[in-house]
């Protein structure tokens, strides 16, 4: 549970000042710190290790997150930022706000290794195209099937231009059809039923039947199994491979001060941190968790390949790819 | 209350002009991006935001005429009370609720589907596209305008009808005498409130658009403080969007007359007019059509939140304490928003008489419909602005309450306008000189002559405004909601987390409250007989 307190005690809080050694301050986003999200179990057990004080400050998303620092600049409060992706990492480097994490952590265990020094991953995930097993008998082996097959079975999508996993497909149709991804689109074009502002809307229609397909993640089926004890929805595998999200975190050059800060980092990779993600945040972890997950996660689609364009990549050719997407699904 | 309207004037102005400033601080690194925002797409854009604005518009209105004629010529039939007190429901759901709701009647899904399929049509194709763009704003915007409109009707003095009475005026007359000039004097007003609630649209745009053909200029600058946060192109296209309101909302202008009020004092009472049969029989159609184009929907959502567990939802500390938020805020912002609107009215009210048909001044139409054009400037650039402008001073986690109750307050404060400014007006022209010629003023008058008569549209105006507030949240993104746990937010929250279920519970739960708040509205403008 979240700690419930009135507005004015909140605001009082924020004039009694902390001292920087016994608390840390994390920025995140607003599903991490949900009374159902990872934040509540992982500040209980890094606050009982270190003996310190941990604040969560939660923004709408990863992308607001990124923003937020921004804005701040070097008069932001954060130790520690949680919650971006690899596709906003190179622009928040380029801030010139982060520090090295000065950690060589040995057991990560995102697929493709891990060389960044700047940002640690905490969890990972793989879009994938979730289905309806009772409105879909035969659905998509490939992207190629998704993006040829009858315009009639229709897939819910997100917007790349306000979403993440919007922004997944575009960059996953890329890394699939390269130059040939505008004409990909044109073609899927007749198959999306609706473009979603974020995944919620998206997924509200695809569980309300408007749709047999929506673009998810390969870990949403478990939700509905462990939840909800239901296998109803599936994850379909393509066999060129699923796009990757990596979640990352970083500290600030104002953190790099508080010891607090390399010690969280240090947490995040570790079991009781680990441990949380699967069932709260719904990713697989990025590091060893100290017990097995749960089976219904060793029955989600184990993607062939793992695609992903470097944050460089992603950075210098985002606007173009999501304009390409925006003029074929405009005609 | 001249100083009472510049003051209302002047916290628009700072609660506006600071976010544009705090903007303008960030962009002044790189104007680049506003010269970028004028390119081909914005063009098309736009076009697309006009088009579906004006569609929505019109198809809004024009039905809402008669539904409201036809509801101010039946003044009691069983139901008609909450009726309109559902009619203010929708206010208050947030879009995607309400999307839901359309889809489950009309999209692929839907019972419509379910139809078509029965009678061997083939597959219904759902509402995607413009079509379905239209019918969701008008499913917003039709009891809204109806509501206002017959408002409007409200204020003809009673005496006129019984005139009409005695004079054995037919139906037609009535309307063309009595019922037309009223309405056509309150018609450019509900018209432009009901443009820039289109002009805004953009969930409801983008989720029932069907793809990126489909795209708002809200969506373009909300996108443009995303993933590519670029200020300076958020500012221009917002002015572009305030330029195209400025004159859509000014050819609007062009179609309505100034209404001469009746400085008599009534000294008839209310009673039902109804006209002859045929006439009841059309009416009773045009309000059953409204109310079931306006209710199925709702019920749709009413079904799916009984099968979320209620009884748990109700129960949680987390929705509780939601619950509690949600109604402290729309409280605080309706009472401001209905202070800001009736400061306003006053001044207009007072500039108009005093310059006797002379030329308007600018602080006249500001009072007037400028005021409203607050409704489309972007929530999430008000947010982003005063963060801006915040963010050193450390206070910008105490600040989000404020924030979200000021912006709701002033975007509320457009309907609470309508609501009120018709019988504030009519009751000044009455009561002004008789007032003046009494020496009656200042408390005396407020209690004496003027609460009795405005209490009902203050009461109207009060509820809309927190209908409305019930709702929003753009706001905050940046802020950070830690503060800011509103009904509305929690019901994202659990949706954004495969909890569906409950966030259909949620939305019949913040359906309920709206309700709730309409009908004690109605209890506290109820006239003393």
């Amino acid at each position: 549970m979240r700690t419930t307190i009135p507005i004015f005690l909140a605001t009082l809080a924020l004039v009694s000042p902390a001292t920087a050694a016994d608390k840390l301050t994390v920025y995140t986003y607003e599903s991490f710190t949900a009374e159902w999200g990872p934040g509540p179990i992982v500040e209980k057990a890094f606050e009982a290790e270190c003996g310190c004080d941990v604040e969560f400050v939660s923004v709408a998303d990863g992308v607001a997150l990124l923003n937020r620092v921004r804005l701040e600049g070097a008069s932001g409060r954060a130790d520690v930022v949680l919650g971006l992706d690899t596709n906003l990492t190179r622009e928040a480097a380029d801030t010139g706000l982060f520090a090295p994490h000065g950690l060589s952590p040995t057991d990560l265990t995102v697929p493709g290794g891990w060389t960044d020094t700047t940002f640690l991953p905490f969890d990972y995930g793989y879009f994938a195209v979730v289905y309806d097993s009772e409105a879909l008998k035969t659905p998509p082996a490939s992207l190629k099937d998704l993006v040829e097959g009858d315009p009639e079975d229709k897939i819910v999508i997100q917007d790349p231009r306000t979403s993440t996993p919007g922004l997944g497909l575009v960059l996953w149709m890329k890394s699939v059809y390269g130059d040939k991804a505008g004409e990909a689109w044109g073609k899927l074009k007749d198959r999306v039923l609706t473009v979603t502002p974020g995944w919620s809307e998206a997924y509200g229609l695809f569980t309300k039947g408007e749709a047999p397909m929506v673009l998810s993640y390969t870990t949403s089926p478990a939700y509905h199994v462990i939840a909800e004890k239901t296998d109803r929805y599936k994850a379909a595998a393509f066999s060129e491979g699923h796009y990757m999200q990596i979640e990352v975190a970083g500290m600030t050059k104002k953190g790099a001060e508080n010891p607090l800060s390399a010690k969280f980092l240090a947490f995040m990779i570790g079991p009781s941190f680990q441990n949380a993600i699967p069932e709260t945040n719904w990713m697989f972890p990025a590091a060893k968790t100290s017990k097995p997950l749960n089976p219904a996660f060793d029955e989600l689609v184990k993607p062939a390949k793992s695609l992903l364009f470097s944050p460089d990549e992603v950075a210098a050719n985002r606007k173009a790819w999501v304009e390409e997407w925006t003029a074929a699904m405009s005609r | 209350m001249t100083r009472a309207g510049l003051l209302a004037l002047g916290f628009i102005a700072i609660l506006i002009g600071g976010a544009f400033a705090g903007l303008a601080v960030e962009a002044a690194r790189d104007w680049s991006g506003a010269a970028g925002a004028f390119d081909v797409g914005m063009l098309r854009v736009a076009r697309f935001t006009l088009l579906q604005a004006t569609l929505s518009t019109v198809l809004s209105i024009a039905p809402a005429i008669f539904v409201a004629r036809a509801l101010s010529r039946h003044s009691s039939f069983p139901g008609r009370g909450m009726l309109l007190r559902l009619f203010a429901v929708p206010l208050g759901l947030p879009a995607i609720v309400a999307a839901l709701g359309l889809l489950a009647l009309y999209g692929r899904a839907g019972f419509v589907a379910d139809l078509a399929s029965a009678a061997g049509a083939g597959r219904w194709p759902g509402i995607y596209g413009l079509g379905g763009v239209l019918l969701a704003h008008v499913f917003f915007n039709l009891p809204l305008a109806t509501r206002l409109l017959l408002a409007a009707l409200e204020t003809v003095p009673p005496d006129q009808w019984r005139l009409a009475s005695q004079l054995g005026m037919r139906s037609g007359a009535v309307f063309r005498l009595i019922e037309w000039p009223t309405l056509r004097a309150a018609i450019p007003g509900v018209a432009a409130l009901v443009f820039m609630l289109c002009v805004t649209s953009f969930t409801l745009v983008l989720t029932l658009g069907g793809g990126p053909a489909a795209t708002t200029l809200e969506v373009a600058i909300y996108q443009s403080l995303r993933f590519d946060f670029e200020p300076a192109r958020a500012v221009a296209l917002t002015a572009v969007q305030i330029a195209l309101t400025v004159a859509a909302v000014f050819a609007l202008s062009r179609l309505g007359a100034d209404m001469t009020g009746d400085a008599n004092l009534p000294v008839a009472g209310r009673r039902p007019r109804a006209g002859n049969r045929g006439e009841t029989f059309l009416n009773g159609v045009m309000i059953a059509l409204a109310a079931a184009f306006v209710l199925a929907p709702m019920a749709a959502i009413v079904a799916s939140g009984l099968q979320a567990d209620l009884g748990r939802l109700a129960t949680e500390p987390a929705v509780l304490k939601a619950a509690a938020q949600s109604l402290l805020f729309a409280l605080i912002a309706a009472l401001l928003s209905v202070l800001l609107s009736l400061s306003l009215a006053a001044m207009r009210q007072k500039l108009e008489t005093a310059r006797r048909g002379g030329r308007r001044s600018i602080v006249e139409t500001l009072s007037g419909t400028g005021a409203s054009l607050v409704l489309v400037v972007p929530p999430i650039v008000i947010g982003a602005g005063w963060f801006v402008l915040l963010r050193n001073t450390g206070g910008v986690f105490a600040v989000a309450p404020a924030m979200v109750v000021a912006v709701n307050a002033v975007m509320a404060m457009p309907f609470a306008t309508r609501a009120i400014r018709p019988a504030h007006d009519a009751a000044a022209t009455r009561n002004d000189r008789l007032c003046a010629q009494l020496g009656i003023s200042g408390v005396a008058r407020a209690r004496l002559i003027d609460w009795p008569e405005l209490r009902r549209p203050l009461a109207t105006g009060f509820a809309f405004a927190m209908a409305l507030s019930l709702g929003d949240l753009g706001v905050i993104a940046l802020f950070g909601s830690d503060s800011v746990q509103t009904l509305p937010y929690l019901l994202y929250s659990r949706m954004g987390s495969y909890r569906t279920q409950d966030a259909a519970g949620l939305a019949l739960l913040l359906g309920l409250l709206c309700l709730l708040l309409m009908w004690l509205a109605e209890r506290l403008g109820r006239e003393t007989p």
